[in-house]
């Protein structure tokens, strides 16, 4: 049904505008700085380990995932449902307590070294490219298997009945059934995990670095921090823009979120076939889940004695990270809120750019942007915290956007028009209308949007000293010096924190919404 | 007088034109084959739909460019008329406040609203608690509250029974004599027409037609209307 004609909101506008200045700006910072510096071998390095590492990782990632994601949709036992929540747990997980875990398990001293020096074989290094593959497949194997199973589920029942009534094997099931919907999934699913590796930095600044295993990222980082060499840094910040931008842009239209919230359970199983395809399905799904545990059960296992003893930054840093994340989380939802509810009403260019394009951006890049806007006027170190801030606001607000649009259109298409007949405007409408029905997806958008603030690590890697870190910054201080036990209780704490603000959001959404 | 003033009405390709009008306080029945643009019509008069061209008065006065809750308007859709997560009381309060800042005189409206249409008590409720026949009774009591003098009615009771439907028609009438409104009510059912009484406006071919006499309509249909009906 067709809606009148309003003109669009002028708060809508001077938020989208604001938006798009707070991205814009910064670019366009970088790209004064930065135009026509001229690369050197170093920088195109950079540029070669960069998609070299995010192209390897989504192919993993992506392949990995197909037969853990069969397993879940044919199978059913004891555990499954705690199985699928775990996979949703590493999207929350911040990276560098990813990155301790594995190196409890695979670093030098690690469990695996211990092992194969046991046995009397050489030990493995995790540093490098390999290091680097590894922890982007452990961090996004299960995004993987999340989206690739929600395709499984997607496949119409009555087709599923169909193929029971014809009699297929598991052949046919795969050559009839599941191969034609791995070619329609998986190319998004990779191109979203290459975005998401492409401007990777926690992982690398600790399993990266050296003249062969630095992102672009990471360059960025180094020539502000230690080089002090602005003009590279734009410059390497264009090229990830060229980079990340087009791919990230590519990604967001070829692809349907992973929809972390909805149920992974159908009452009709695809036929599960017997035999030895049951043992190879265990042994799969049993992996994957060491794969999974085990580094999170070190982190514990080695946090856990420390957490008396914590070192005199850990606590005053979470208490900097905890405001971080409640400041950009609720900044972040009211405006994908506002910005959504005006989308619902009517699509408008403007608001939906303000909502896009800092996906085509990085934390290292609008951080290097907003250095060389604030550097003038005043030392970036004191405005280490609110630049984190705006610039996690940026990042998360498209998320945030596509999780509030679905909602916001359905509860447009079924009250629009009785809230219109009624004159239910302004703030009677949100406090009667838009709260107590989009309780639920707030409540959740609210807490990843803090989630992910709480456990990022980018651009106050760029701006901060000692008395601005963050907890991901201290975390990853206390691995850079190998203060393993003392970083595995500043993890412990910051994992506690990051679920628990994404807890008390999604349950408080909840209860609201019941 | 509803005036519909060489009005044309345009939803992508569909367009749909109307020119006449009608008496306060008259009862009109919509029909027409589905897809002819009966609840376009309807959103129209509304204000959901502004009109390419042509204007739509009341008792003289421009409608055109009031927003549809400042309308002389109380509008009964489909489905959707009460607000799952409001009781029955607040989904009837919005009728009074859009903010629900309710004084002690507007519950007691409320309490006797419902009464008036055979919901008495049930005004803590959810709507989800209420069957079909309540919950279309709810919408009515809301009616009564607001006493627009426009009643639109786009299929609400098309889900209920015969019988139930019957009831709600009843009650339709006795709402509208109670706030002497103009009734326009979308239905397929000619036996509904019948017992709206008044008038039918016959939707066909992208125009809606005057209303004419239902009993006569019926009794001695052109062409296009005994098609129709088959």
């Amino acid at each position: 049904m067709a809606s009148r004609a309003r003109p669009l909101n002028l708060t809508v506008l001077a938020l989208a505008a604001l938006l798009l200045a707070l991205v814009l700006a910064p670019l366009l910072a970088v790209g004064w700085r930065g135009a026509g510096m001229s690369l050197g071998p170093a920088d195109w390095a950079a540029v070669r380990f960069s998609v070299t590492q995010a192209v390897l990782s989504a192919l993993f990632s992506t392949l990995l995932a197909v037969p853990v994601a069969r397993a879940l949709a044919r199978r059913r036992f004891p555990g499954r449902a705690a199985l699928t929540t775990l996979m949703g747990a590493p999207f929350l997980l911040p990276a560098v307590v990813a990155v301790l875990g594995l190196l409890a398990i695979f670093g030098r001293s690690g469990l695996l070294n211990q092992g194969l020096i046991g046995l009397g074989l050489p030990p493995i290094s995790i540093y490098g490219l390999h290091g680097v593959v590894i922890a982007h497949v452990f961090l996004n194997l299960p995004l993987a298997t999340r989206m690739i199973l929600q395709g499984w589920l997607s496949i119409p029942t009555e087709r599923l009945r169909l193929a029971q009534s014809l009699g297929f094997g598991p052949a046919e099931t795969f050559r009839h059934l599941e191969a034609p919907l791995l070619r329609e999934v998986l190319p998004g699913v990779a191109l979203v995990i290459l975005v998401i590796c492409l401007t990777s930095f926690a992982v690398v600044i600790t399993l990266g670095g050296g003249p062969s295993a630095t992102t672009i990222e990471l360059a960025i980082y180094q020539a502000v921090r230690f080089e002090f060499d602005l003009g590279r840094a734009a410059g390497l910040a264009g090229l990830q823009l060229m980079v990340g931008g087009i791919a990230a842009l590519g990604a967001w239209k070829l692809t349907r979120p992973a929809g972390f919230g909805a149920g992974m359970d159908r009452n009709l199983a695809l036929a599960a076939p017997r035999g030895w395809r049951r043992w190879a399905d265990g042994a799969v799904l049993t992996t994957c889940t060491l794969f999974l545990a085990l580094p999170l059960a070190a982190v514990l296992w080695r946090g856990l004695p420390g957490l008396t003893d914590l070192p005199a930054s850990v606590l005053p840093a979470a208490g900097r990270s905890v405001l971080v994340a409640l400041s950009s989380a609720l900044i972040t939802t009211a405006a994908a809120l506002t910005l959504a509810l005006a989308a619902a009403r009517r699509p408008h260019p403007v608001v939906e750019a303000s909502a896009t394009l800092p996906l085509a951006t990085s934390g290292l890049v609008l951080g290097t942007g907003l250095f060389l806007l604030i550097q003038p006027f005043a030392p970036p170190m004191t405005l280490a915290l609110p630049v984190t801030v705006l610039v996690n606001v940026a990042l998360s607000l498209p998320y945030l956007y596509r999780i509030l649009l679905p909602e916001t259109r359905r509860l447009h298409a079924d009250y629009g028009r009785l809230s219109d007949s009624l004159s239910l405007h302004g703030w009677p409408r949100l406090r009667w209308l838009v709260l107590p029905r989009l309780a639920r997806p707030l409540g959740f958008g609210t807490g990843i949007a803090a989630a992910l603030s709480m456990g990022d690590l980018g651009v106050i890697a760029l701006f901060a000293g000692e008395r601005q870190a963050t907890l991901p910054l201290v975390i990853s201080q206390l691995t850079g010096a190998y203060r393993m036990e003392a970083a595995a209780s500043a993890a412990l704490i910051l994992v506690i924190l990051s679920f628990a603000l994404f807890w008390a959001f999604d349950a408080g959404g909840r209860r609201a919404a019941a | 007088m509803l005036q519909l003033d060489h009005v044309t009405l345009v939803q992508g390709a569909f367009r749909l034109a109307a020119d006449w009008s009608a008496r306060a306080g008259s009862r009109i029945a919509v029909m027409g084959p589905s897809g002819a643009g009966k609840s376009t019509l309807l959103s129209g008069i509304a204000g959901f739909l502004v009109p390419s061209s042509g204007r739509i008065r009341w008792q003289g006065e421009d409608l055109t460019d009031v927003p549809p809750g400042e309308r002389p308007v109380t509008i009964l859709f489909q489905d959707q008329n009460l607000f799952p997560h409001l009781t029955v009381s607040q989904n009837l309060g919005l009728g009074l406040r859009a903010d629900l800042r309710l004084t002690s005189h507007d519950r007691v409206r409320i309490d006797e609203a419902l009464a008036r249409v055979g919901l008495e008590g049930l005004g803590p409720r959810r709507p989800a608690q209420l069957s079909g026949g309540q919950a279309s009774r709810a919408a009515l009591a809301r009616a009564l509250l607001r006493a627009r003098p426009i009643l639109l009615l786009d299929e609400p009771f098309a889900a209920l029974g015969p019988a139930l439907r019957a009831e709600m028609l009843k009650l339709v009438r006795e709402v509208a004599d109670e706030t002497a409104a103009l009734v326009l009510m979308v239905t397929h059912d000619p036996q509904d027409a019948l017992a709206l009484g008044g008038d039918l406006a016959f939707v066909a071919d992208g125009k809606v037609q005057p209303p004419f006499d239902t009993r006569a309509l019926l009794a001695n249909p052109p062409p296009d209307v005994q098609s129709y009906l088959g």
